[in-house]
């Protein structure tokens, strides 16, 4: 029987939705509900990675230490992974994290430009941490130039290479095209993984194509909870890898209690799915990140966000740009005034 | 090129495309002239440009450009951080001052709209990096007016003009940029994010000042703002806003772009441009300063 990893994101890129704004309480109780699950991994911390904390992203309630340090205490099995966006973050917030308990980083970079993340990777080997990559922004790069990042990351000694459609935007195909593309470039001891967004309804179809394709590390989220239209959901994936014969590690009703008792009543901000915003966010090819950042933009300046999302898709708008959400507003207020 | 000359001869080193735009610049200018061009590949486009165009070249680097060419005046490094260390020493013995655009930040941090002045008789001038090029002016403009508490910038690059240096850095761009808002900005705090953006038609270099001020009014923020919006397009002239300064119960929001002049390098370089613009206006100042005298 084939197995996969699941890594656990929703008090990670869960955080977008609420304005990076979780408590240690609220970190630790999902930890431990996603370590007695069986989870391989909860990643924890800003949803813009380590150092993220800025105008441009948002000021979280409490630092990453904090909340890595509640996650870590209370997990027996699962590992604690953070999120490092080279250009945002910098090695000191990894070996800061690294003494809080994080044990796995993803390097997050856009997939075109996957060497800014090298020195990073070094690092987290050094510490002795997992180190992964996040190519994230997988919709930009057609399947031969995403390999390409691959390559780069595992000659840097990445142990996991991950599809991150950022934007929501990727179809089953291109998602297969990629775990192959991959496959042929990285060594065998090298994982890919998928990190799919719900924006065009597809993010689990996305993340069992992975499977099927040969991916053996799916990101996920309870209830869906996650930046845009939210993520991989994790009851339904679980279900449907438990039907197919691959083990997940992951007790599928521990999961479900965790997602309907604690996440939807307790963490969600209202309901998360495929709106008039999130839609256009998949279908434009925009950052999921970007969505409470439009919203308040579009009030600012008095604009339909759909129309700042779809501009920012026609400028090729990638993750981290969110002050390109401004300067697109601004603009568009400015055309409608003449 | 025999006839003696009153303009101040600087020495490029570095034959890439830095250096060559560089080499554009100084041609253009009326107080420079180009002393030599130092390479270390001799199958650079860079060099090949230099030969063609009367220039003394060598292509085995600074130490052999030193034997060949009798006057230097000053000396541009468009090589890399470890370079430089090595090619400051020497252009120390030999009583050369050096506009250093790599990032070894070895002698004070120099943007030239808000600390040439003081820093004019340095030995060794850091330009730092682009994104404090491009927003450490907003930093300083509003820190005459108001102490800024806490001043945060957003630089993001065409992929296509970010360099090796660059790209395997990140970590020592984001610090050096950061630390700049604080000693040449005034900031009390300085943070720095650099992106990358992959598409294709290149996008041009953008950046986004965002301040923490006690208190000031709108009117002189962005009064301040503009008036050193025009003192850094003297130098560099695609720098420009691309909206009227957002001011905000003293959080103030500036986006800029800066648009290349297209000497050498591609016009959507604007964060190659803005460097070698500053260095060119660094030596026209020593060539004034050296008249003057």
């Amino acid at each position: 029987m084939s197995s996969v990893r699941i890594i656990d994101t929703t008090v990670r890129d869960g955080s977008h939705s609420v304005a990076h704004q979780f408590t240690p309480e609220q970190v630790a109780t999902v930890a431990k509900g996603l370590d007695e699950a069986g989870v391989w991994a909860v990643a924890v911390g800003h949803g813009d990675g380590l150092g993220a904390a800025s105008r441009q992203y948002g000021f979280p309630a409490y630092p990453d230490e904090e909340l890595i340090s509640a996650a870590s205490a209370v997990v027996q099995r699962a590992r604690i992974a953070v999120a490092l966006l080279p250009g945002i973050g910098t090695k000191r917030e990894l070996e800061l994290a690294r003494e809080a308990g994080a044990s796995v980083v993803r390097v997050s970079t856009v997939c075109t430009e996957a060497d800014i993340g090298i020195q990073h990777l070094a690092l987290a080997r050094e510490l002795g941490m997992e180190a992964h990559s996040h190519l994230n922004m997988a919709s930009v790069a057609d399947a031969k130039r995403f390999a390409e990042g691959g390559r780069i990351v595992s000659d840097a000694g990445s142990q996991a290479v991950y599809i991150v459609d950022s934007a929501g935007a990727l179809l089953p195909d291109g998602v297969r095209a990629r775990v192959n593309a991959l496959r042929e470039v990285l060594p065998p001891g090298v994982a890919i993984g998928m990190h799919a967004h719900n924006n065009l309804s597809l993010a689990v179809a996305n993340s069992f194509a992975a499977v099927q394709e040969g991916a053996t590390i799916v990101d996920v989220t309870l209830a869906g909870m996650g930046a845009g239209a939210g993520n991989c959901q994790m009851e339904p994936l679980v279900a449907i890898l438990d039907r197919v014969g691959i083990d997940t590690g992951v007790d599928l009703w521990r999961a479900q209690d965790l997602a309907d008792g604690y996440v939807r009543k307790e963490l969600m901000p209202g309901p998360i799915d495929i709106d008039r915003f999130t839609g256009t966010l998949g279908y434009a090819g925009v950052p999921a990140s970007f969505l409470l950042h439009t919203l308040r933009a579009g009030d600012r300046f008095s604009v339909d966000p759909r129309k700042i999302i779809v501009e920012l898709g026609r400028r090729h708008a990638v993750v981290g740009q969110e002050d390109m959400i401004i300067d697109v507003a601004a603009a568009l207020a400015a055309a409608d005034a003449q | 090129m025999s006839e003696p000359t009153s303009k101040l001869r600087v020495a490029i080193i570095g034959s890439g495309n830095i250096g060559t735009d560089l080499m554009y610049k100084v041609e253009r200018s009326a107080v420079l002239e180009v002393a030599g061009v130092a390479g270390i590949d001799p199958n650079s486009d860079g060099l090949a440009l230099a030969k063609q165009r009367g220039h003394p070249t060598t292509d085995q680097g600074l130490p052999d450009l030193l034997k060949k060419v009798d006057r230097i005046d000053l000396a541009f490094d468009a090589t890399s951080a470890r370079a430089h260390a090595a090619h400051a020493a020497l252009l120390a013995d030999h009583r050369i001052a050096s506009v250093d655009l790599t990032p070894a930040a070895l002698g004070p941090a120099v943007i030239p709209a808000v600390d040439l002045d003081e820093n004019l008789d340095a030995a060794d001038i850091n330009l730092v990096t682009c994104g404090a090029q491009a927003t450490v002016p907003i930093v300083a403009a509003v820190s005459r007016t108001a102490p800024v508490e806490y001043a945060e910038i957003v630089s993001t690059i065409s992929s296509y003009s970010a360099g090796p240096g660059t790209r395997q850095n990140i970590d020592e761009f984001t610090i050096s940029t950061a630390r700049s808002l604080e000693s040449v900005g005034r900031a009390v705090r300085g943070k720095a994010i650099i992106l990358l953006n992959p598409a294709d038609p290149p996008i041009t270099m953008r950046n986004t000042v965002y301040l923490d001020v006690a208190s000031i009014e709108s009117e002189e923020a962005s009064a301040a703002i503009e008036r050193m919006v025009e003192e850094v397009a003297a130098y560099v002239p695609g720098y420009r806003l691309t909206a009227p300064p957002l001011v905000d119960d003293g959080r103030i929001t500036v986006l800029l772009e800066v648009v290349g002049a297209g000497d050498y390098l591609p016009v959507y370089a604007g964060n190659l441009d803005i460097m070698t613009a500053a260095a060119i206006r660094v030596a026209e100042r020593h060539a004034l300063s050296v008249v003057v005298a």
